[in-house]
């Protein structure tokens, strides 16, 4: 299903999207796999991956450290996309690719697209890829059908926000903080005033999301009544993984009551 | 052709460029107008020649190394960085941009480091301008040069061991990127090479500059002509750029130097632009050590400045453009030449600029170079800071 419809189907039912963030082969591939099972059935809408870098400087400590967990156990490229394709066999909500640009360079922009669309990746988040320089990203993955969806932050400009938001697809990442990925205690009070400026940004119908630092239901119901579309949490969710890790089945259970939680908070009306 | 001619958009051909986090970009948009704003300003730049001078300690010498020049068969002349004040040439970066941030109304400044001599210089530009500089610095290069760490301390600087990744320069880099995506309006990020992402490669350069600058009206006093050769180390790259960048357009040989750690073959070494493919790492397309999928790679040299799996992206140009020969040095010819400079001149090089010495002796001998040609070596750094490191690696008892 593409991303886009999915936000159009939530919106008429009055519920925001929830997104969920977990890395890919942390602690281990077959665990994600049923990580990913717990989040859907928790609620999660949609589901970003990340496959690990080993140099992640947007990422705040918690994900560093998760990356460092994947790389470990042997995450990489060619298994990510195997991965995948197992997953989507059972999986129908939307998956999202979050990674580094370095790797999808190094594999060719366009093989990259293309294994994203063969083994279901509907959309793809490079935190560092400024839209200068996405230009034959954006073209590949127009070509392969994955929605690319780009990051619009706190200090970006009218300028910079007219021309991001014109370019994406699927949603607009808007990140809530200066800063890096990570559990805060309290969410950005400006998250109402950005939305309104990025929705002033530009005349299409595009869908905003709001991510870094959201870590409770308390967050993502601001979020949605801020007058987001959606809430991404990942590093609440990371923290519940690393901290259970020895315990598979009550990771699981943790991670599906957390997720169902969070879902319940999207739901305004 | 090359001088004032690059970077082009943020780029030297595909090199260079800005691949860093949404949030930086206005930052990197504003470092930018600032600089084209005040790098030509007389009153910034007769303040960053006052601090050079008398300060920093400029004009550094060109000493004519005669006795070692006996022994190749060549003239080696050595630029004196090493006589900066700090013990290196980066404060001669670390003076211009710490001036800079001041100009920009920055009241925090932030640094990585790996030998501890760029974080050195940054403490000690910060101090003379009334800063206070925090430096990020990897776990394992705390433990390889506490003297420099201690330096800081005493200079007032707040030194953040990072533990994360191989503990070494390139996740220093990574945490001072992640403190200025926090803290970016208040912070001036001051990086320590020709790397990152625009306009850092390019300020950098200009504020090294003054080493090729000044080696050329040197070097034309002395023997009234240009020099066959000039060799200097590549870490990241500022010294060589900085030694380089006025001769671009002369027809010279110039040779940056990689770490070729234990050997190239042993896969344990520092030298992307001679066994490394393209890559980005830390907001630049340059060349970078990398595995099949594109992970960066864990780096090995002898020499902590330059343990580092990324290099300036203008290296990278100057590399395709076939204008700059770029080869390697391994650990223990490094060691060798660290005591054969040491013996017969009485200078005491870093390891990272005794990688520069190591393959000037090669080249005189493999090049055939005749008696009256000139080869120039960038003396980027002193080698006091190594001593501890040059005892452990030949069994000496202090």
């Amino acid at each position: 299903m593409k991303i886009a419809e999915n936000f159009q189907e939530l919106s008429e039912r009055g519920e925001g999207a929830l997104i969920v963030y977990v890395m890919a082969g942390d602690p281990s591939m077959s665990l994600t796999k049923k990580i990913v099972r717990a989040l859907e059935v928790g609620g999660a809408d949609m589901i970003e991956l990340g496959l690990p870098f080993s140099d992640p400087i947007a990422d705040g400590p918690t994900i560093q450290a998760a990356s460092e967990r994947a790389l470990k156990a042997g995450m990489n490229p060619d298994l990510y996309f195997n991965m995948i394709r197992d997953i989507r066999r059972n999986t129908y909500i939307p998956l999202i690719c979050l990674t580094y640009y370095n790797l999808v360079l190094h594999r060719g922009i366009g093989l990259f697209m293309k294994d994203c669309v063969e083994n279901g990746i509907n959309g793809i988040i490079i935190p560092d890829l400024p839209i200068e320089e996405a230009k034959q990203t954006i073209s590949e993955a127009n070509k392969n059908d994955v929605e690319f969806i780009p990051l619009i932050a706190p200090t970006s400009t009218e300028e910079r926000m007219k021309i991001i938001s014109s370019a994406a697809q699927g949603f607009i990442y808007l990140v809530s903080l200066l800063g890096v990925t990570g559990a805060r205690a309290e969410l950005s009070v400006t998250v109402k005033d950005m939305i309104g400026k990025v929705q002033r940004s530009t005349k299409r119908e595009i869908p905003i999301a709001i991510g870094f630092g959201l870590s409770s239901p308390q967050h993502v119901r601001d979020a949605i009544i801020s007058g987001a579309n959606g809430a991404i949490v990942g590093s609440a969710l990371v923290n519940i993984i690393a901290s259970k890790k020895d315990d598979e089945e009550k990771m699981l259970h943790d991670v599906r009551e957390f997720v169902a939680q969070l879902k319940e908070a999207t739901i305004i009306s | 052709m090359y001088v004032n001619s690059y970077p082009k958009e943020g780029k030297f051909e595909r090199y260079g460029g800005q691949f860093v986090p949404e949030v930086l970009m206005s930052a990197l948009g504003e470092l930018d107008s600032a600089y084209t704003k005040f790098r030509n300003d007389p009153g910034f730049r007769r303040e960053l020649e006052v601090y050079l001078r008398d300060f920093a300690g400029r004009p550094t010498p060109l000493f004519f190394a005669e006795e070692l020049s006996r022994k190749l068969g060549v003239k080696i002349y050595l630029k004196r960085e090493d006589l900066v004040h700090g013990g290196a040439h980066k404060l001669n970066n670390t003076l211009g941009q710490a001036l800079l941030a001041k100009r920009m109304g920055k009241k925090r400044i932030i640094a990585e480091t790996g030998a501890g001599q760029h974080g050195l210089a940054t403490a000690i530009a910060a101090v003379a301008l009334g800063m206070k500089p925090e430096i990020y610095m990897g776990d394992e290069d705390i433990k390889r040069q506490m003297l420099n760490v201690f330096r800081m301390k005493l200079l007032g600087a707040k030194v953040h061991p990072v533990k994360s990744g191989s503990k070494t320069l390139k996740d220093a880099i990574n945490e001072a990127l992640r403190d200025w995506v926090t803290n970016v309006e208040t912070t001036y990020y001051l990086l320590g090479s020709v790397v990152g992402p625009h306009p850092y490669p390019m300020i950098v350069r200009d504020f090294q500059r003054i080493i090729g600058k000044e080696t050329k009206k040197q070097i034309l006093e002395k023997e009234g002509r240009l020099p066959d050769a000039l060799v200097a180390c590549v870490g990241g790259g500022s010294n060589a750029i900085g030694m380089f960048y006025d001769f671009l357009d002369d027809d010279i040989s110039m040779y940056g130097i990689e770490a070729g750690g234990e050997g190239v073959e042993t896969g344990r070494h520092a030298s992307p632009l001679v066994a490394g493919g393209e890559g980005v790492l830390h907001g630049a397309l340059s060349y970078v050590l990398q595995d099949k999928y594109g992970q960066i790679s864990a780096t090995h040299s002898i020499s902590a400045g330059l343990d580092y799996p990324g290099v300036g992206p203008e290296h990278s140009f100057l590399k395709t453009k076939k204008r700059v020969k770029y080869d390697c040095i391994t650990d223990d010819e490094a060691l060798d030449a660290f005591k054969l400079l040491t013996e017969t001149e009485g200078i005491m090089p870093a390891l990272e600029s005794a990688h520069a010495v190591a393959y000037a002796c090669k080249i005189a001998e493999a090049e055939k170079m005749g008696k009256d040609q000139i080869i120039v070596i960038n003396i980027s750094g002193r080698g006091d800071k190594d001593v501890m490191i040059v005892a452990e690696k030949t069994g000496m008892k202090l």
